[in-house]
């Protein structure tokens, strides 16, 4: 019940209030909030839970927040002082926790959050923990990372935003697009960490995937920002996410594109997606976010595999044209090895020497490599497995080296 | 990493009209060379093709000619920029250009930078 509660309005709360102190309370807003949950759990535990919890939860969050600001005294001698000119009442400030201002409170500290001076994965982290409530554990988990590193990256990210005193305003209009590349890469990135996260515990990474679709379908909901790109992330994230519960199994299992059950793909999600496409289209933008919503529609999808895969191909042409990146080199690879075969496709791969310490690159040649030098594929997919840092990676590994090896006792057999 | 230019030669147009497939093959070969070039993270900039229909040439004395120009019925028709180790590299980054095909020529040309004046 709290945890719940917590995941879900922990962020509202922070960024509602530290919207009205100022970026440089972010502390101050995280600890009003945790106060106000260890007071729930002290008093629901002895008087059991109230009829409207969330109600109970802001009430009390709002009361701890003016009772702070009556104490500080740097704030009173900040903030009071330009009030009392305005009138000789007391000091009195609201805090405002009505839906419209928890929305514009977590868009205005999305743009704080996602500052070109704070590095990109402590963006991620700050996220994670300000706009969604995730614990330092949880991140650290997701992360696959240790909890001191997350915190080093939290204190200094948040000592930035003190320092540099960063209004949490929104930028304005001809500062707002190339603000927006930045939090847009930092939702991007927030989703991957979710899909593709080595992490086990899949409930964690599906919540991750849905806090970065959530906070893109803020952005969809802004007039300002609801721009081609900002569809087309919102597009690539439901199409992806249509897989989800395909691609991993109960036990958190990897289940590779080919072996998925088509009949767990979520069509609603496919279809909204579809919708977001279609306004990402048509202004004669073509962002990476177009290119990677037009592969993963592709995917989404059944037909013609020839055709299939030449779209496919075609894309990840485009993509890396636009952007290169090491992970659409490996696909784009891939791409090739599904319409051109694989000798064509092995000679492709072999040409990325740049990746030679990248897990995915060996996986893919060991892949390539079956049947065709079965030798060479078993050493590339023992370098993978020397690469592979979770279970899980392994055991794909694994499942594909023992396949390769029956393979081979039946290319030994007569007939 | 030293940077160069790809410049594409072709010879004044001969009597090839592709079908339809034909273009999509020529389409197609282009975007996976380049796809390639840039898979290896060697692909600066996609450059331009440069047109040949409505291209004019002047010379000195405001002389103005029809057409690119051209040296012995050899014109410039595109150009692109590319990263790599060494003039070697460049020409094995060239090396599959769709260019060839047709009978043209690519021209590997480094660019002259603030350390390279060569």
């Amino acid at each position: 019940m709290i945890q719940e509660l917590y995941r879900k309005e922990y962020g509202k709360m922070v960024t509602v209030i530290c919207s009205r102190f100022g970026i440089a309370y972010i502390d101050e807003a995280e600890d009003i909030v945790s106060d106000t949950f260890l007071s729930a759990a002290e008093t629901w535990g002895m008087n059991g839970i109230p009829s409207n919890p969330v109600a109970w939860l802001y009430a009390v969050a709002r009361n701890n927040a003016l009772n702070y600001l009556k104490h500080d005294k740097v704030f009173q001698r900040r903030v009071k002082k330009d009030l009392v000119q305005d009138s000789q009442r007391s000091f009195e400030m609201d805090i405002d926790l009505s839906d419209q201002n928890i929305t514009d409170s977590q868009l205005r500290m999305l743009f704080a959050i996602c500052h070109p001076s704070i590095p990109v994965e402590a963006q991620i982290s700050l996220a994670l923990r300000v706009l969604c409530g995730f614990t330092i554990d949880e991140i650290a988990q997701a992360l696959l990372t240790s909890k001191g590193n997350i915190n080093k990256r939290l204190f200094r990210a948040k000592d930035k935003l003190r320092t540099e005193d960063k209004e949490i305003a929104f930028p304005n209009d001809s500062e707002i697009s190339a603000r927006l590349d930045t939090v847009l890469l930092c939702l991007y990135l927030l989703f991957n960490e979710g899909y593709y996260s080595a992490n086990p515990d899949k409930v964690l990474r599906k919540d991750f995937c849905l806090e970065a679709m959530r906070l893109t379908w803020l952005l969809v909901n802004h007039p300002p920002t609801a721009i081609p790109r900002v569809y087309a992330l919102m597009a690539l994230m439901c199409f992806q996410a249509s897989r989800f519960d395909a691609r991993i199994s109960d036990s958190g299992e990897l289940v590779l594109y080919e072996d998925q059950d088509i009949s767990r793909w979520d069509q609603e999600l496919i279809d909204r997606g579809g919708s977001f496409f279609v306004k990402a289209s048509g202004m004669g933008e073509v962002s990476k976010y177009h290119l990677e919503a037009a592969i993963a529609w592709w995917h989404t999808h059944k037909a013609d595999e020839r055709v299939k895969w030449e779209n496919i191909l075609r894309l990840y042409n485009q993509l890396l044209m636009l952007e290169y990146s090491p992970m659409a080199a490996l696909n784009r690879a891939y791409a090739f090895f599904r319409v051109y075969g694989r000798e064509k496709a092995i000679a492709e791969a072999e040409g990325l020497q740049q990746l030679s310490g990248n897990l995915f690159y060996h996986s893919l040649l060991g892949e390539l490599y079956t049947g065709v030098d079965d030798e060479k594929a078993r050493r590339h997919i023992l370098r993978a497995l020397e690469l592979a840092g979770s279970p899980e990676e392994r055991a794909v590994l694994e499942k594909k080296l023992n396949g390769h090896c029956s393979k081979k006792e039946n290319h030994g057999k007569p007939g | 990493m030293k940077e160069f230019a790809l410049i594409f030669r072709t010879s004044t147009d001969n009597e090839f009209k592709p079908s339809p497939a034909q273009m999509q093959d020529i389409l197609t070969s282009w975007t996976n060379w380049m796809g390639g070039i840039a898979a290896k993270n060697r692909l600066i900039d996609k450059g331009t093709r440069l047109g040949i229909a409505g291209s004019k040439t002047l010379a000195p004395g405001n002389v103005v000619t029809d057409g690119p120009y051209t040296e012995i019925k050899e014109f410039i028709n595109g150009v692109m920029y590319i990263r790599a180790e060494n003039i070697d590299e460049a020409v094995e980054l060239a090396k599959g250009c769709p260019m060839l095909n047709g009978g043209g020529k690519v021209e590997i040309r480094p660019l002259v930078t603030s350390d390279n004046f060569s």
